[in-house]
């Protein structure tokens, strides 16, 4: 990789983030306190995002950029993580397994719509 | 709308530059490979727990008040650093390969390290600031 691919990295990183600091913020703010819904839609609509990307035939550079530094910091495990284990510290034990598990299964199953998306075009 | 704070949004986007380029950098290590573990996002993604823990402990009950430090490290570099969206398509791609074991192992492990990260994170700054 040269430094412009990384600058580019770097750039287009910085903005996903961004976008998902906008995101959770305006979901969060919409729906109930007790369950991280601004996280769980972020990472949904990413994973149908990254199963589109990668279900479409892009040069090696246009993924890196597109797929790995956008659409991989919009979306985010660490919060996912925390939020998770603060529920379970708080006694909210069913909340933090839903997290988990509607987690799990909607997030495979996005990256399948994005992937049969990325087929049909 | 809402009225963003625009300094925030450029700690926000500062944090997340750097942890976008860190993981692309361990992305490189290694192809992706849907019969193998993938260790640059698990790393990525175990690291960045830890350090969200860390940071969100440190900074909400232990620091004074900053506006800017949570933004530029918490939501920025932990969120940039770590990603669901990679570990889902991986997931997929295992299961598409029939590496069925190994999708589920990636999904378990990845959750229950993620988890004990923040959880030994949290615990490490909650007993410094007790023995005070």
């Amino acid at each position: 990789m040269n430094i412009v691919l990384w600058a580019g990295v770097a750039a287009v990183g910085g903005v996903g983030s961004v976008l998902r600091f906008m995101v959770d913020r305006a979901v969060a703010s919409r729906m109930a306190r007790s369950f991280p819904f601004g996280t769980l839609t972020v990472n949904i609509t990413g994973a149908v995002l990254l199963g589109l990307i990668s279900g479409l035939s892009l040069s090696y550079h246009v993924a890196l950029l597109a797929g790995t530094a956008l659409v991989g910091s919009y979306t985010t495990f660490s919060t996912w993580m925390l939020e998770t284990q603060r529920l379970s510290e708080e006694r909210q034990v069913w909340p933090a397994a839903a997290n988990i598990i509607v987690s799990v299964v909607l997030g495979v199953a996005a990256a399948m719509l994005g992937q049969w998306i990325a087929g049909r075009l | 709308m809402f009225a963003y704070d625009r300094r925030e949004l450029i700690a926000v986007f500062a944090g997340g530059a750097l942890g976008a380029v860190f993981r692309a950098g361990l992305a490189e290590l290694a192809a992706p490979d849907p019969a193998r573990w993938p260790w640059p996002t698990f790393t990525a993604n175990i690291v960045g727990a830890f350090l969200l823990g860390y940071f969100t402990t440190r900074l909400l009950e232990r620091l004074p008040l900053s506006s800017y430090r949570r933004p530029m490290l918490g939501t920025g570099l932990c969120g940039g650093l770590t990603t669901f969206s990679t570990m889902q398509v991986e997931t997929l791609r295992m299961l598409e390969h029939h590496h069925y074991g190994l999708a589920i192992g990636y999904t378990v492990v990845s959750i229950t390290a993620g988890l004990a990260a923040v959880y030994l994170a949290t615990a490490l700054v909650r007993r410094v600031r007790v023995r005070r």
